[in-house]
């Protein structure tokens, strides 16, 4: 029975946008009960399409067309009143960053209760007994002790898990779910489906889940919309759309996903020295004083760490979340310093270098950032990003602009780049320049730290090709740190699973990733979204060839 | 630098701002061409109201002087003395707030507590008691105004460079073996500009406030017209000829509010995203 229906639903964007339309002529119904994905890109119009259902569109965004029908009312033309009547008791949704959507300085039962209170139901004690239950029914832990936390005192599943429960305080008709998983670990993520599927399935609720991971698609939809630039490009039963792809982009999204596949054992390294040799490697964090009541805050973030890195070599670190991988990272660039242990870089120990040294030191151990957006200082042109380094270390001038060419032609960009701004360019094509400029002083060693993890899996896959075929061609030595195993599995030789500052599993990629030896890493490998997707898939293909 | 204006003048009090600024500028440039005479000079009988005598408009003050020539060199002073002292409070606060924010710990901890050790004592207060040590003389009026609202200025710019320098491309630029100092200078104060603009010109709007209320309590430089001495001068007889004390009033009331008008006008244009979600 269809619970909504939107029809031709089209949204503008204000003038001076990169395209007239947010969305242009969405249509699609929601049946009670299923589970309905939209799946896209960043700047497919997703997110929008969600907030046009609860009237939540962003400031200078107004005018639509079209009708969204929920149980015979046209949403478009209820005030605001109405809406918010409407809000949390019928339609409520839930969020990508959890600790944004709560309110920092609110103990979380109370947020809870504030659902209730919004619509003036039940009397404050029946709110508390409420808010307990539901805080409950979402699996939080010793709930009544949790009752009286603050946001900050939870970890990120426990902050969404509260986000849960606070949409379904009323239990509503529709649960519009916003990328829910995207801000958390492949355990967690995991989690957190399997308690809105339980949850959908209790209060037989529709929800309209909206996500760019065809993996968690796969696990969870019923039926599918995929959108492109605002447009739905093909609709369907999630079968359907997932084992036989209609439209092209569907089809190049499905291939993009980084498969969990791995080649043959690494090649036996061919020089005596390792190229990067870390021995016992630990890094504590302090909080900077203690107060008169309490002891100073000590992290263990790394903890007793070595390995070897060869020439030529990929070498992947991977674990959740907290787990101390990028804090190895930065003790490698020597951002920070290492409490204790040996980072031997060509045979010289470096942990503990200083001043001059270091700096004279730094060109040799250079790192690919995660973000895009800020690893590129906004007020610098893409000249001066890639050759300050090479001035710095007193190359001349035109030596360094020819030289920041050539990169740029190496990652792919075009020579009229060196003029613009990083504003100018994609997320993608940002990440080039960032890979330039790590490149620009011949580094021995590249430390990728999450080197693609905000990037679209489109464009996750150009830049992997791309790091790939730097490797090969440059004879690269690469750390990949990252907390997604299939693209590790992707490009790195050896793995290593970190947990909690320690290193759990080192070996082999295949090894790791086929047999793994820890339970750890095992649930890891299980937590990966879409797996019986990609065993239909295998057998599907199985069958064709 | 076209989408910088066209976001300024959205701001319609910004734009009046900018008028009023620019008529106060021109003012100052035309003083010396307008009016060669010092404004010192005795023209007229004293007491004479405005608009009563032809080429005198706004009459003449208590000794006969010339109150729109007075004006004129007035301003002069006033945007001196409130542009000057705002850069050197700049080149004074800049410096100290992005060591401190930068280096942090010990060098953030020495410097933070000297810049509160400024902050503790009354500005104005602070203010007197320089210019009762040094000479007033205008260079020394400058010199104490800079000194007394640099504390904001090294606050601000520690704020931002907190901010910035735990940012990706700051790391970047360490592992590109840039030194410290280039580091400061090329990569983080560019990104921390548009807060720091948005204050000096709310600084130079104080500091004419400052002078003014200096001059007026006849601490200013003795041999320079201004404003706040018009006032001070007139105040004895505020209910016999009002319009000495009301005339330069308005003027340094108009010239501050348009600097506040400006201000704000270069906050909705700097720093766009913090009025509405630009996408």
């Amino acid at each position: 029975m269809t619970l909504l229906s939107v029809k031709n639903l089209s949204i503008a964007l204000p003038t001076g946008s990169d395209r007239a339309l947010a969305i242009k002529n969405l249509s699609f119904t929601l049946d009670r009960g299923e589970v309905l994905c939209i799946v896209g890109e960043s700047g497919s119009g997703k997110s929008m399409s969600a907030n046009a259902l609860i009237g939540l569109l962003p400031e200078g965004v107004t005018s639509c067309e079209g009708s969204i029908n929920f149980e015979e009312v046209d949403l478009l033309k209820l005030n605001e009143d109405k809406m918010q009547a409407l809000r949390g008791r019928d339609i409520s949704m839930i969020f990508q960053e959890p600790l944004s959507a709560l309110n920092p300085l609110m103990r979380i039962g109370d947020q809870v209760k504030e659902v209730f209170e919004a619509h003036n139901l039940l009397t404050p004690s029946e709110r508390r007994k409420r808010a307990l239950e539901l805080l409950q029914e979402v699996g939080l832990p010793d709930p009544i002790k949790m009752i009286d936390a603050y946001p900050f005192q939870l970890s990120g599943g426990q902050r969404q898990r509260v986000v849960i429960a606070m949409a379904l305080a009323l239990k509503p008709k529709i649960l519009i779910a916003d990328e829910p998983t995207t801000a958390l670990d492949v355990t967690t993520q995991a989690q957190i489906l399997n308690l809105i599927e339980e949850l959908r399935r209790k209060y037989g609720m529709a929800v309209l889940f909206i996500t760019h991971d065809f993996g968690v698609v796969a696990d969870i939809a019923d039926r599918v919309i995929v959108m492109q630039s605002g447009e739905v490009v093909e609709a369907g039963q999630a079968n359907a759309v997932l084992m036989s792809p209609k439209h092209a982009y569907t089809r190049a999204l499905l291939d993009a996903i980084p498969r969990l596949s791995f080649g043959e054992a690494p090649p036996k390294p061919t020089d005596q020295i390792p190229i990067l040799s870390i021995s016992n490697l630990s890094m504590t964090f302090r909080s900077r004083s203690s107060g008169i009541f309490r002891k100073a805050r000590v992290v263990k973030a790394v903890i007793d760490v070595s390995f070897n890195l060869h020439k030529g070599e990929t070498i992947g670190i991977v674990g959740e979340s907290g787990s101390g991988k990028s804090t190895l990272g930065r003790c490698l660039v020597r951002l920070l310093v290492p409490d204790k242990g040996i980072i031997k870089v060509g045979g010289q120990d470096i942990s503990q270098i200083s001043g001059d040294s270091l700096r004279q030191h730094r060109r040799r151990i250079q790192m690919v950032f995660q973000d895009p957006f800020s690893s590129l200082n906004p007020r610098a042109k893409i000249n001066r990003i890639l050759t300050e380094g090479l001035i710095a270390y007193g190359t001349d001038k035109d030596t360094a602009q020819a030289k920041a060419h050539d990169l740029l032609k190496l990652v792919g960009l075009d020579a009229s780049a060196m003029q613009r701004f990083p504003h100018e360019f994609s997320g993608g094509q940002r990440q080039r320049i960032g890979i330039a400029r790590a490149l620009a002083l011949n580094p021995e060693v590249i430390i990728a730290d999450e080197a693609v993890s905000a990037l679209d899996v489109s464009i996750q896959a150009q830049v992997l090709d791309l790091l790939a075929d730097l490797k090969d061609r440059l004879n690269l030595s690469m750390i990949f740190i990252s907390h997604d195993l299939r693209v590790a599995a992707k490009v790195c030789d050896r793995i290593i699973v970190m947990h909690a500052g320690k290193m759990v599993e080192f070996g082999p990629t295949k090894q790791v990733l086929g047999t793994p030896k820890t339970d750890y890493t095992r649930s890891l490998l299980n937590a990966i979204p879409g797996q019986d997707f990609e065993r239909a898939l295998a057998k599907q293909h199985g069958i064709k060839l | 630098m076209s989408d910088f204006w066209f976001r300024y003048c959205k701001n319609r009090g910004a734009v009046i701002g900018l008028i009023i600024l620019v008529f106060v500028i021109a003012c100052a440039i035309a003083a010396p061409f307008a009016f060669p005479r010092s404004p010192w000079s005795m023209v007229q009988r004293p007491f004479l109201p405005p608009f009563e005598m032809e080429g005198l408009l706004l009459g003449t003050d208590a000794l006969g002087r010339n109150v729109l020539s007075g004006l004129f060199h007035g301003a002069r002073v006033s945007l001196l003395v409130g542009l000057v002292s705002t850069i050197v409070a700049l080149t004074i606060g800049i410096p100290i707030g992005a060591c401190a924010g930068y280096y942090g710990n010990l060098v953030d901890d020495f410097l933070m507590r000297f810049t509160e050790f400024f902050q503790t004592i009354p500005s104005f207060a602070l203010a007197i008691v320089l210019l009762a040590i040094f000479q007033p003389t205008l260079g020394y009026v400058i010199l104490s105004i800079a000194i007394v609202s640099w504390p904001p200025v090294a606050r601000l710019v520690r704020a931002e460079v907190l901010s910035l320098r735990n940012r990706e491309f700051i790391e970047a630029a360490t592992l590109s073996g840039q030194s410290n100092l280039r580091i400061i200078w090329h990569q983080i104060l560019p990104n921390a500009l548009p807060p720091i603009i948005v204050l000096a010109s709310l600084m130079v709007a104080t500091a004419i406030l400052l002078e003014s209320s200096l001059s007026f309590l006849g601490l200013s430089d003795p041999n320079v017209m201004s404003w706040g001495y018009m006032i001070g001068a007139a105040r004895t007889v505020l209910r016999t000829a009002w319009w000495l004390s009301f005339i330069p009033g308005i003027a340094i009331m108009l010239t501050v509010l348009a600097l506040n008008l400006i201000g704000e006008g270069l906050n909705d244009a700097l720093n766009p995203r913090l009025r509405s979600l630009e996408k």
